[in-house]
């Protein structure tokens, strides 16, 4: 065996003292991920343009044959549809999810002395980060396409941070979807479920137009009520805020711990 | 104070590795079944086995990755099970998937990865700007490693799992799907890092691999380690020295071939790329003088002929073939 002697380093690296804090930890992983998203235009700029056509459509396209809310549809559709939209983009955060795992990145993060909750911690403040921007950008288009406050802005302002509030809980919903779906492409088609409880329910079109049968599964599904309270916060008023609040509670307090406990084993 | 010291000291007198009776099970899958092993610090040891003999499950297992089902495995003198974080500051783990950030530079890269050690910004820099000149990457550091070739991704990879300063490197499968210039960077990388004294551990199933880098080899098979030891015992222990004889027209192969088994009552191997024939020969010289004889009587030219050690890819084909007819019966 020929043992070819190349220089050792001559400045060697010292080992760190400590493994990193959660927080700081955290806060390396969410930069990766959100330099990922800023730096491939497929996920950055697709994802806003998806957002505006959809809108697009169901404003002038279908909202002609809907009739839904007394200050016309384009008032009843854009706080539903600016509510819900992590619903749609959050199927990437699933294949993110999925790709770091297929990919070793995933195997990577865990060989080094990270808590595995700053792992969790920073893929859901990234993606969290990334689906608060697909929320604003919505809200611009919505009033682009004609969407006008009914009640004051501080009223406006409350129910945009619900939506907000509903961007860190449905992100890590698909994070978790992400770490269960055997493949990349299972990671996709697992994220179309979300779009049965967005069509399913008050979103688009009022429950009480649904056939009786389907009335109450979407009566009784979180994103209804979650829905219905961004509506009414524009209003003023506070009606269902209460329950679309502990349904993300709930959602979150079940899916954390199984995220981080996924990740452990990834 | 003192007792610290003396859990130093400990650490440092440890075996690298030491496996007993290690089992990972997925499902009904036994991946690893009730291994055995041990490594010294201070040698490169190259676990070799064929596709599926455990290889990866038992790095993933080293790594902290994968939890043993029982039986116990520590990594130098750390159990991976009650203690996984002092294992996990003690390793560096580089994949055969090149587990890189594609949108970021070869810097960036390695910064991040310095940063989940424990490094402050500056030491991560500080570290990112050493590996870089170590593993001569300073052309394409400023680049997105999405851009790099082969051989740069897997050395990038490599890079990142230096910049904690670890004291194990774990290497699964480093060259796999490399071109031959690639392997030959990896293969300087690796050198360069055994001396400067990290010790190291990779997984391979090409012999010239470990030939290459290893002091020390462990065959793995069906989970269960076959074979173990210094790389030259190992191709002593697989027996006889093997009498090879090149001859210059293939044709003549087969009539050679022949001739070496009447000799040597072993099989013959033929290889009729190089023109060469061999057969494991436990009389040596004698043997080697009445194949000279023989050959010279059926008029068969010869190139070449000798008598040899037993290469790695000779002694791997007889462990592993040893092994199945162990278990044919059952």
């Amino acid at each position: 065996m020929t043992m070819t002697q190349t220089i050792a380093p001559n400045a060697p690296i010292t080992r760190p003292s400590a493994p990193p804090g959660g927080a700081r930890a955290a806060l390396e992983v969410a930069r990766r991920a959100l330099r990922k998203y800023f730096r491939t235009p497929g996920l950055s700029v697709m994802g806003v343009v998806q957002s505006a056509l959809f809108l697009f459509s169901f404003r002038y396209v279908f909202g002609g044959a809907i009739q839904a809310g007394p200050s016309g549809y384009v008032n009843y559709l854009v706080p539903g549809y600016v509510a819900t939209i992590v619903l749609f983009t959050g199927g990437g955060v699933a294949v993110a999810v999925a790709e770091d795992r297929a990919q070793g990145f995933t195997a990577r993060l865990l060989s080094l002395p990270v808590p595995r909750y700053a792992i969790v911690a920073g893929r859901a403040l990234a993606d969290s980060a990334t689906n608060a921007w697909s929320i604003l950008v919505t809200v611009g288009f919505g009033f682009l396409f004609g969407f006008r406050l009914g009640g004051t802005v501080p009223d406006g302002l409350a129910a945009l941070g619900l939506c907000l509030v509903y961007a860190v809980v449905f992100t890590v919903v698909f994070i978790v979807i992400g770490l269960f779906a055997p493949s990349v492409q299972a990671a996709q088609g697992l994220s179309l479920i979300a779009f049965v409880f967005a069509f399913i329910s008050s979103t688009y079109v009022p429950a009480a137009s649904m056939p009786g049968w389907l009335q109450p599964f979407s009566r009784y599904q979180p994103i209804t009520p979650m829905v219905n309270a961004v509506r009414a916060l524009i209003l003023g008023s506070g009606s269902d805020v209460a329950l679309a609040l502990a349904w993300s509670a709930l959602l979150l307090v079940v899916c954390t711990p199984v995220a981080v406990l996924r990740y452990r084993s990834a | 104070m003192r007792l610290t010291e003396q859990v130093t000291r400990s650490a440092q007198a440890a075996p690298l590795l030491e496996a007993s009776g290690l089992t990972v099970r997925f499902g009904k899958v036994t991946a690893l079944d009730g291994l055995n092993m041990t490594a010294p610090p201070g040698e490169v040891l190259a676990i070799l086995g064929p596709n599926g003999a455990g290889k990866t499950t038992f790095v993933r297992t080293v790594a902290t990755l994968l939890r043993p089902t029982s039986g116990t495995l520590r990594v130098r003198g750390r159990d991976v099970a009650a203690d996984p974080v002092a294992v996990r500051r003690d390793i560096g783990l580089a994949g055969q998937f090149a587990a890189v950030e594609p949108t970021m530079t070869g810097r960036e890269n390695l910064e991040m990865t310095a940063q989940l050690f424990g490094h402050d910004g500056r030491a991560a820099r500080r570290a990112a700007s050493i590996v870089i000149e170590q593993l001569s990457l300073e052309d394409v550091a400023g680049r997105r490693s999405g851009t790099y070739s082969g051989g740069q991704r897997r050395r990038l990879d490599l890079g990142a799992s230096l910049v904690g300063a670890p004291r194990l490197l774990l290497l699964d499968e480093p060259t796999t799907g490399l071109d031959p210039a690639g392997r030959r960077e990896v293969w300087d990388a690796v050198r360069a890092l055994v001396a400067g004294g990290t010790d190291v551990v990779l997984t391979t199933h090409y012999l010239d691999e470990a030939n290459e880098l290893a002091d020390h080899v462990i065959v793995i098979d069906r989970g269960r380690v076959i074979a173990s030891g210094p790389l030259d015992d190992l191709k002593a222990s697989v027996g006889h020295d093997v009498i090879e004889v090149a001859v210059p027209d293939a044709s003549l192969l087969d009539a050679a071939g022949l001739i070496l088994q009447r000799v040597t009552s072993s099989p013959p191997r033929i290889d009729r790329g190089s023109r060469r024939a061999s057969a494991r020969s436990a009389g040596g010289a004698s043997e080697l003088r009445a194949a000279i004889g023989l050959l010279e009587g059926a008029a068969i030219p010869i190139d070449e002929i000798g008598l040899r050690r037993p290469t790695l890819d000779e002694a791997f084909l007889a462990l592993t073939a040893d092994q199945g007819q162990d278990r044919s019966p059952q």
